[in-house]
C-alpha cells in the first residue's frame, strides 16, 4: 500500500517533469519515425521479403526492442543530474520506500516507451503492417519488461559511478554487443553458426525472437514464453539490485 | 534530543594507484538539548557534514552510537527519519520544479495527505516570504530565495529536529540576518535546530551552544560565553609613548587585578585581566595620578577564534 502510494508520487513527479520538456517528447517520437521512414524501405530487398508488410513484421519488432533497450539504458544520466542537485539525498532522508524511488522512475520510462511503441505501431499500420491486438499487447508486455530492466540497471549503475563521464562509455560498451548479438536490425538467420551460438547467450536475442513471433502471429512458438520468462527474471533481478543502490548510495 | 557516543566514520578514497583512508569523524560525543540552536563550528574538512549525514541516516557510521529524537540511529533509522528534517549543504531543489511543487511532494513523501500537503506548502511559502515566487521554476530564484525554499523543504513535516548544513554560506549580510531570524523562529516553534557553520560571528550570535570541531574531533563544547570565559579572560591594551612605557609598566605590574603584563608589539602595554570593565577605570586613575600621558586604551574581549586558537594552535580564519 505504502509502496504503491510512494511509487505513484515519484511516477507523477517524473512524468510531469518529462511532459514539461516538449523537446524530449519530440525527440522520442522523431527518432523512431526516422527509422521507419528512412531505414525500413531498404529492408524488403535486403531481407528478400515477399511484400513490404512482411518486411515490417520483421523490422518493427526489432526496432521496438531496440528502443526499449536504449531508452532504458540512458535514463541514468537524468539521475546523475538529480544526484548532483541533491534531490536524491532529499528523498533519502524521508521515510519514502527505496523501492518506490526506483520504481516510480522506471515506470515513467516504461510508460513513455510504450507511448513511443504505440505511435510507431500506428504508423506501421499505414504501411500495411497487421497484427492481432492480443498478440500486440503481449509484445508490449515484453517491451515493458525490457525497459523496466534496462532503466533499473541504468539507475543502479548511475548511483554507483555517480558521473556522466563514467556512465556514457559504460553504457555504450554494454549496449553495442547486446545490439549486435541480438539480431535486432537484421535477423540472425543469416548469421554464421558461431555467431548464432554466441547470440544464444544474449537474453535480448530471445526477447527479439519472441517479439517477432508475436508480430508474426505465431503464439505457439516456444520463443514467446521463453523470451518473456527470461526477461521477467532479469527485470526482477535488475529492480531488486537497483533498489538496493537507492537504499545505500553515498552522496 | 541528540546524544552521540564515539561516532566514527572513515572514507577510503583512491588517488591514482594507492588507496588512502580519511578519518573524517573520529569519535564524536555530543549532547544536544531539546529546543536549542546547537552550532557545529569548524574549518573546511573538519567532518561537520559527515557527522550530520550520519545523524540523518544517509551514511552508516563505522562505529559508535547515537540516539536522535528518542530513536536509535542504528536499530531504528526509519524512526529517526520520521522525526528529523535535513537541509544539505549543496542544495536540494530541482531546477525545473517550482517551490510549491517541491514542498507538496516533500510533504507527501512523509505520508501527508494531498490536501494537507497543499495547505502546509501554502503556509510555508508564506512563512518564508516566498509566496511571490511560489509558482516560478527554482532555476529562476536568487541564492537566498533558493536557500529559503530548501529550509522550508526541511521542515515541511514539522520535525522535532532540523539539521541545517551551512544555511547561510554564500548569502549577503542582509539575507544572512534574515536567515538568522528564520532559524530563531524555528526555535520558538519548539524545534531543535542543529546547524553547521564556519562563521565565527554566526556561531556566536545565533547559537545557544556550540561544539568546535577540528580534524574529525570535538575540541570544545559549551555556550559561546562559557567557551570564551574559559580562556585567559580579557586584555586591556594601553597605548603609550616609548619613553613612558617602562615607567607605566612598573606602576601597573604591582596592581592586583593585572594577572600578566606584556609590552605590546605595536608599542604600549598589554594587560591580562579578568574583567576589563573593572580594570580600565583603575588603570586610568593610576596613570593619571602618576602623570603618565596615555595615547589610547582599548579592550579586547576573547572571540571564538581565540578559543579555536588555544584549542588547536591555529586560527580559524587562517585554516
Ligand atoms: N564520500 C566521501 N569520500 C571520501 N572522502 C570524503 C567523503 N565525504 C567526505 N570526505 C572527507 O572527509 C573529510 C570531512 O569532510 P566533511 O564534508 O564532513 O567536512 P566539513 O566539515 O563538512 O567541511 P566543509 O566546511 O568544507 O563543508 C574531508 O577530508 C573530506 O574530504
Ligand atoms: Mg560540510
Amino acid at each position: 500500500m505504502k509502496l504503491a502510494r510512494d511509487t505513484w508520487l515519484i511516477f507523477q513527479r517524473q512524468a510531469q517533469l518529462l511532459l514539461r520538456n516538449p523537446v524530449w517528447v519530440f525527440v522520442g517520437v522523431f527518432q523512431p519515425v526516422m527509422y521507419l521512414l528512412l531505414f525500413a524501405p531498404l529492408l524488403k530487398p535486403a531481407l528478400n521479403a515477399p511484400t513490404q508488410a512482411a518486411a515490417y513484421k520483421i523490422f518493427v519488432p526489432g526496432l521496438l526492442v531496440l528502443l526499449a533497450i536504449f531508452g532504458g539504458l540512458f535514463q541514468g544520466f537524468g539521475l546523475i543530474a538529480e544526484l548532483r542537485a541533491g534531490v536524491i539525498e532529499r528523498s533519502r532522508v524521508t521515510p519514502v520506500s527505496r523501492l518506490a524511488l526506483l520504481l516510480g522512475r522506471s515506470l515513467r520510462d516504461v510508460v513513455s516507451l510504450i507511448a513511443q511503441a504505440v505511435i510507431i505501431t500506428l504508423l506501421a499500420l499505414l504501411f500495411d503492417l497487421r497484427v492481432f491486438i492480443g498478440y500486440l499487447l503481449l509484445a508490449y508486455l515484453m517491451l515493458a519488461l525490457i525497459a523496466l530492466m534496462t532503466s533499473a540497471v541504468s539507475y543502479g549503475v548511475a548511483l554507483k559511478v555517480k558521473s556522466e563521464d563514467a556512465l556514457a562509455p559504460l553504457m555504450n560498451t554494454v549496449a553495442q554487443p547486446v545490439l549486435l548479438l541480438s539480431g535486432i536490425l537484421l535477423p540472425l538467420t543469416f548469421a554464421p553458426g558461431w555467431l548464432q551460438g554466441v547470440a544464444r547467450w544474449n537474453p535480448f536475442s530471445w526477447a527479439v525472437d519472441g517479439t517477432r513471433a508475436l508480430f508474426g502471429g505465431d503464439l505457439g512458438n516456444d520463443k514467446v514464453w521463453q523470451g518473456l520468462a527470461i526477461i521477467t527474471v532479469l527485470a526482477v533481478a535488475g529492480v531488486v539490485w537497483a533498489a538496493r543502490q537507492f537504499a545505500r548510495s553515498v552522496r | 534530543m541528540i546524544e552521540t557516543r564515539g561516532l566514527r566514520k572513515s572514507f577510503r578514497s583512491r588517488a591514482g594507484r594507492e588507496t588512502k583512508t580519511v578519518d573524517a569523524v573520529r569519535g564524536v560525543n555530543l549532547d544536544v538539548a531539546e529546543g536549542e540552536i546547537f552550532g557545529f563550528l569548524g574549518p573546511n574538512g573538519a567532518g561537520k557534514t559527515t557527522t550530520l549525514r550520519m545523524l540523518a541516516t544517509l551514511i552508516e557510521p563505522d562505529g559508535g552510537q547515537a540516539t536522535v529524537a528518542g530513536a536509535d540511529l542504528r536499530k531504528d533509522p526509519a524512526g529517526v527519519r520520521r522525526r528529523i528534517g535535513y537541509v544539505p549543504q549543496g542544495g536540494s531543489t530541482w531546477d525545473e520544479s517550482t517551490a510549491r511543487e517541491e514542498l507538496v511532494l516533500q510533504a507527501r513523501l512523509y505520508g501527508i495527505s494531498k490536501a494537507d500537503a497543499q495547505r502546509r506548502a501554502t503556509r510555508a511559502l508564506d512563512a518564508f516570504q516566498l509566496t511571490e515566487y511560489a509558482d516560478r521554476k527554482c532555476k529562476t530564484y536568487s541564492g537566498g530565495q533558493r536557500r529559503r525554499v530548501e529550509i522550508a523543504l526541511g521542515i515541511i513535516h514539522e520535525p522535532k529536529i532540523v539539521f541545517l548544513d551551512e544555511p547561510t554560506t554564500g548569502l549577503d549580510p542582509q539575507s544572512r540576518a534574515h536567515m538568522w531570524d528564520e532559524i530563531r523562529r524555528l526555535r520558538t516553534e519548539g524545534m531543535t535546530v542543529f546547524i553547521t557553520t564556519h562563521y565565527l560571528d554566526e556561531a556566536d550570535a545565533l547559537c545557544d551552544r556550540i561544539a568546535i570541531m577540528d580534524h574529525g574531533e570535538v575540541v570544545a563544547e559549551g555556550t559561546p560565553a562559557e567557551l570564551k570565559r574559559e580562556i585567559s579572560g580579557e586584555v586591556v591594551i594601553v597605548g603609550l609613548d616609548a619613553a613612558t612605557t617602562p615607567h607605566a609598566a612598573q606602576l601597573l605590574d604591582t596592581e592586583a587585578y593585572v594577572t600578566k603584563l606584556e609590552t605590546a608589539d605595536e608599542g604600549g602595554l598589554r594587560l591580562y585581566v579578568d574583567d576589563g570593565a573593572v580594570a580600565i577605570p583603575q588603570v586610568l586613575r593610576r596613570l593619571d595620578h602618576a602623570g603618565v600621558e596615555l595615547r589610547s586604551i582599548e579592550l579586547h574581549r576573547p572571540s571564538l577564534d581565540d578559543v579555536f586558537l588555544t584549542k588547536t594552535g591555529r586560527s580559524l580564519r587562517e585554516s
